[in-house]
Order: structure tokens, then C-alpha cells, then sequence
């Protein structure tokens, strides 16, 4: 089949999901209404609650929650053949994510832009409060260590992206100052900035940089590791407008830049799918489709982290409720725009279906490496962009991702181990930078934990990383489905995705877990346990939450009856 | 006519990128500087509350120019009236 094909089914299906299904579901579901007013105009104190404009809040929600996630998930998936991951994108932003991303949005600006976490104590309960943080510290453990080692794997895959990927961060230093110091206009800086990217990525092949082998023992990979998480803990203690603010600019316009690009090849060069629709020769090792496609691919398809995002700061600064729908629904959209890119490159991006498999010899491998070789090919197939440059630009792009993710990540990270300090009286690790010590030491045991002292395993806690994300969202779906139960509006919008959401998980924690007890994998094996004692645990909560209500509902109507 | 209608046009994207690039990153950016602010403001009533001040010949003069935000700092560290017995707020 040709790519072209695959990407006007995939992207006219997803637009058509935005027309039609998420206008049936803002307005019979979720009933947004024009005339309510929105937490941004009720507190509106120019800092937190600021009412915008909703294609800068699109703009800015989207470029939040699109990462390097939504392009490693299809990237490692595309295993099974390329409809499974097609199908579960498609389907998956449509029915999934964009009602649950819009739905955070909804539920939280009803209730006065609250976090989700802080909504879950309220609708819900106080027991699945404190599961929610739980929930959340294992999301960002594993997401720093899953992104420490797939940068590492780039940089040393790519050589010759070394130089823009660490340049691209004092570009960014330096286009922080120009814009505190207000020197340019923020149009002329970005034009510079990405300008002074770009030249980065092109000098970039002509300086390749390569770790030694070896240093004191420690493989490249390993070292690798060790001075990304050196630099993160930095980046996370550094004010955020001296790196990460202009970093996470920069990283925008390179998505919609890469983007473009990335669709303009397709468009133009229409190369076809090399690998086979449904992989019936699937290496051996490699897990059941059912479940764990489900949980494989979670950002692209659906994802808890949004739902952070959307009741965290977007719906705070929501200028009508109506807007939830576009800036939710069609953000959604966005990222699953960007894992069907991701797609066409793993898959359209090889000359035969022998260097394909080649690729794909085992569960896991793939990844980011096989996404900037295969986007690399297209690229210089469509654009005729060198191959050599092409591949620098999309490491850049991913790497550039996974950075700013680890920062904000070990940022949050550190905050709820500042806040542990608190609530239990320990005074030193209320101070910032014992707190980042201790979030970047228990990130650094889980990466070589998993895989061993080169670090070369960490992307083996890939699919369980994609199932705790899913259980946040399902955690922000039965917050959603207990508001809509309460209201006495039709469930079934969130409540289906819900249960398909436990029962995939609860599945496929099984099978790893059995999995980890083969290779006697220990440390994983007791991730996984804890990891199932939470899903089940939210399982029995939604159980006993929905139950509850029903019976409250029954009351309610026989006392109604008796009036 | 033309240059003119180009100028608004990158005005307003420009508006729209500073939109873009201070949203996410507003709140963080003003509880940082009210921070500062609040240390401030601490060191210029030090020496009503019995801390020594060597600084206290400037910053007397400006402690009616900090008057105002003088109400939201008391509030906001917590403590319902002016914590200064000769010097009252609300």
C-alpha cells in the first residue's frame, strides 16, 4: 500500500472524529456552554488564571504534550504489522483521547480549575487521591529513565547529532536572555533561533562526536546516562525562564517544522509501506498483540499525562468552556497526527521488507533509531535533503523532546519528594537540591536497575511506563464518568474506554509479570507487582464508586416516585 | 496601503508568538519575582520588627513607596492584621 493512502485514511479519519464525534460529545455529553463562566474570568489575577486565546492555548497544550513518547510507543509497535498500530492510533484518538483530554478539560473548569489529582479526592475519594500520587511518581520515575536511555542509544546511533543536540541548549540559553532582557522582538529571535538550529544540524555530520568505548569500566551508553541525568538534575534546579521556557519554544516550532516537513516528503515522494500489514513471522520473545499493543503505543493513542496538563494549567487559563473542545479534542489530534508520521517512517522508511526485519529482529528493538532512519529516507526521498543532515534533524527533533521531558520531569519529581519532606517532618529534603539528588538516584537505579550496568536494558520498562500512563487516564475517566453518573447524563462516552483501559492494562501486567519471573528479572518483577496492586486497586475503586452512585441515583428516583 | 497591512500582520503575529511563549511559563514567572518581592519587602520593615537593618537609612524612605503591596504581603505570610504594633494595616 502507499504511504499516501495511509496518511489521508489516518488523518481524514481523525478529522472527521474531531467534526463529528467530539461535537456530539461536547454538546450532548459534556453540554459545554458558551455563557459559563470560566475559571480564567472568575479568578483571572495574571498569573495563574489568565483567560486566552484558544489557538495559543492549543498551540501550547498540544506542544506540551506531544513528546518523544508518541513517536517511541508506534515506533516499537509497528512489530505486529502496521494495522494494529495504525487502527489503535486512529481509533485511539477518536474514542479515546480526545474525550478524555476534553473531558479533564471540562471536569476540572467545573470545578475550579482543579487538578485532577486534587478532583480524584473530591468526586471520588481520599483513598484514590493518594493512589493518584503513587500513580503519578511511577510515571515520572519511569519516564526519565525510559527517555535517559533512548536519548543515549540516539546520540551514539547518530554521531553527528551530538553537536546541535548540546548546542541546541545554549541556543536556547541564549535566545532566554535576549528575550528577558527584551533586546529583539520574540519574531526576530525565533527567526534567529531557528536559524542558528538549523546551521547547528548542518554542520553537525561534518563534526561526529563518539564517547570512547569505555571509560574507567563504564560502557559509552552507560556515561551517556550518567551525564544526561548530570545535566538534567541541573536544568531542573536552573529558574525556568533561563532554559526551560525558551527550550520548550524552540522545541514547538521544530515539531510543526518537522512536521511539515516529515508530511511534505510523504506527500510528495508517496513511498510504499515495506513492511507487511499484520506480521504473521513475528521474531520469537515477541509478546501477544492482545494486550500489549494497547499498551505499547499510550501517548498517540491515549494517554494519563494529558490529563495533568489539561486540568493542571490548561484549563486555567480557558477563556470560554466551549473552547475545551477545540483546544482538548483537536490537541489529541495533534499527537495522534504525530504517531501516525512516526508510522509511515518505520514503515514506509525501508528499500525492502529484509531490511525491515533486519531492524525489527526483537520485541523492543526499533524505536527512535528505526523512526529517524526510516523519517531520514523519506526526507531525502521527498525534499532532497542529504541523508546525513536528514538524520541529524530528526534525531534533534526527538532528543530536543525527551530533554525537556526529563527536565520537567525531575522538576515535578523533586517537588513531590520536596512535599514528602513536609508532610513528614524531614527537614533536609524539603531543600531543593538534596530532593533532586534523591529524584535523579532513584531515576539512575531504575535505568541500570533494569538493564543492567551498561544501561542498555532501560527501554525494557517501555510497555510497563505505557501502563501506568494508562492508568492515570483511567484514574481521569472515572473522575469524568463519576461527575457525568452525578449529573444523570449518559456514561457510556468514558465508561467503555475506561473498562477497555483496565482490562488491557490488568492483562498485560499479567503477562509481563509471568514474563519478568522467566528471565528472573527481579527488580522489574516487583515493579510490575506494584504496578498491578495499583490497577487493581483502581479497578475495585471505580467498582464500588459506580455502584455506589447507582444506588444513590435509585434512592433518589424511589423517593422522587413516593413525592 | 500594502507595507502597512504587512506590519500589522507581523505585529499581531508577534503578539500572538509572545502569547505563546509566556502561557505556559506565566505562573512560574510571577510566583519567582513575588518571591523576591516578599524578601524585599522583609528587609525594608526589618527594623520594626527588631531585626537590625544597616541599610535602614534608604530603606525607610522607601517604606510608603511599598505601602501599597504592604496589605497582600502580611496576608499572604500568613498573618491576618499587620504583625507591627505601631504600625497598623486593616
Amino acid at each position: 500500500m502507499n504511504a499516501i493512502l495511509l496518511m489521508l485514511l489516518g488523518l481524514g479519519g481523525m478529522f472527521l472524529g474531531y467534526v463529528f464525534y467530539s461535537r456530539f460529545v461536547a454538546e450532548k455529553i459534556y453540554r459545554l456552554d458558551p455563557d459559563f463562566r470560566t475559571p480564567a474570568h472568575e479568578f483571572e489575577d495574571g498569573v495563574d488564571f489568565v483567560p486566552t486565546n484558544k489557538y495559543v492555548l492549543w498551540g501550547h497544550h498540544f506542544t506540551s504534550v506531544a513528546g518523544a513518547a508518541p513517536i517511541i510507543g508506534p515506533a516499537i509497535a509497528v512489530i505486529w504489522g502496521w494495522v494494529p498500530a495504525f487502527l489503535w492510533v486512529v481509533f485511539g484518538t477518536i474514542f479515546f483521547a480526545g474525550v478524555h483530554d476534553a473531558g479533564a478539560i471540562w471536569a476540572s473548569n467545573r470545578n475550579r480549575a482543579r487538578s485532577i489529582g486534587a478532583l480524584t479526592g473530591d468526586v471520588v475519594g481520599k483513598r484514590s487521591q493518594s493512589l493518584f500520587m503513587i500513580v503519578i511518581f511511577l510515571v515520572l520515575l519511569m519516564v526519565n529513565a525510559v527517555f535517559a536511555t533512548a536519548i543515549a542509544t540516539l546520540l551514539i546511533n547518530f554521531p553527528s547529532s551530538v553537536v546541535p543536540v548540546w548546542g541546541a541548549i545554549f541556543v536556547a540559553l541564549i535566545i532566554g536572555q535576549i528575550i528577558f532582557r527584551k533586546w529583539l522582538n520574540l519574531g526576530t529571535v525565533s527567526v534567529l533561533g531557528v536559524i542558528a538550529l538549523y546551521a547547528l544540524i548542518i554542520a553537525g555530520p561534518s563534526v561526529p562526536i563518539t564517547l570512547p568505548e569505555s571509560v574507567f569500566g563504564v560502557s559509552d551508553n552507560a556515561s551517556w546516562i550518567l551525564i544526561l541525568f548530570f545535566y538534567a538534575a541541573i536544568a531542573s534546579l536552573l529558574p525556568v525562564w533561563v532554559l526551560l521556557q525558551p527550550r520548550d519554544y524552540i522545541n514547538g516550532l521544530q515539531l510543526f517544522i518537522g512536521l511539515i516537513l516529515l508530511y511534505g516528503a510523504v506527500l510528495i515522494s508517496g513511498p510504499e509501506l515495506v513492511a507487511p500489514a499484520f506480521n504473521t513471522n513475528t521474531p520469537e520473545g515477541t509478546p501477544s498483540m492482545i494486550p500489549l499493543l494497547f499498551v505499547t503505543i499510550a501517548c498517540g493513542a491515549i494517554s494519563g499525562f494529558h490529563g495533568l496538563v489539561a486540568s493542571g494549567t490548561t484549563s486555567k487559563q480557558l477563556d470560554k468552556e466551549t473552547d475545551a473542545r477545540f483546544v482538548g479534542y483537536f490537541g489529541a489530534v495533534g499527537e495522534g497526527s504525530l504517531s501516525l508520521a512516526t508510522i509511515i517512517a518505520v514503515t514506509a522508511g525501508f528499500a525492502t521488507l529484509a531490511d525491515w526485519q533486519a531492524v525489527y529482529h526483537s520485541f523492543g528493538q526499533g524505536g527512535v533509531t528505526a523512526f529517524v532512519s526510516g523519517g531520514a529516507r523519506i526526507l531525502q526521498d521527498g525534499v532532497g535533503l542529504n541523508v546525513d543532515i536528514a538524520e541529524t534533524l530528526l534525531t534533534v527533533m526527538a532528543v530536543l523532546f525527551a530533554g525537556t521531558t526529563m527536565d520537567t520531569g525531575l522538576r515535578l519529581q523533586r517537588y513531590i519528594f520536596q512535599e514528602w519532606g513536609g508532610i513528614y517532618n524531614i527537614n533536609w529534603m524539603t531543600k531543593a537540591a538534596p530532593a533532586t539528588l534523591l529524584a535523579v538516584s532513584s531515576c539512575l537505579l531504575l535505568a541500570f536497575g533494569a538493564g543492567g550496568a551498561d544501561g542498555s536494558g532501560g527501554l525494557a520498562i517501555w510497555p510497563l511506563f505505557g501502563t501506568t500512563n494508562q492508568l492515570l487516564a483511567g484514574l481521569t475517566l472515572l473522575v469524568i464518568t463519576t461527575m457525568l453518573v452525578k449529573l444523570n447524563r449518559p456514561m457510556y462516552v468514558t465508561l467503555l474506554p475506561l473498562l477497555f483501559l483496565l482490562v488491557m492494562t490488568i492483562f498485560a501486567l499479567l503477562i509481563q509479570l509471568r514474563g519478568f519471573y522467566e528471565i528472573g528479572n527481579w527488580f522489574l518483577f516487583t515493579l510490575d507487582l506494584l504496578v498491578l496492586i495499583a490497577a487493581v486497586w483502581i479497578a475495585l475503586e471505580a467498582t464500588a464508586t459506580l455502584a455506589r452512585l447507582r444506588q444513590q441515583n435509585k434512592t433518589l428516583q424511589a423517593t422522587s416516585n413516593e413525592d | 496601503m500594502k507595507i502597512r497591512a504587512i506590519l500589522r500582520f507581523l505585529s499581531r503575529a508577534n503578539q500572538l508568538a509572545q502569547d505563546y511563549y509566556n502561557a505556559p511559563y506565566r505562573a512560574a514567572v510571577a510566583r519567582a519575582q513575588r518571591e523576591q518581592e516578599d524578601l524585599f519587602m522583609l528587609y525594608v520593615y526589618a527594623e520594626l520588627m527588631g531585626i537590625p537593618n544597616p541599610a535602614s537609612y534608604y530603606t525607610l524612605e522607601l517604606q510608603p513607596l511599598l505601602l501599597e503591596q504592604f496589605h497582600d504581603w502580611h496576608l499572604r505570610m500568613g498573618m491576618e492584621h499587620s504583625p507591627f504594633d505601631e504600625f497598623r494595616c486593616c
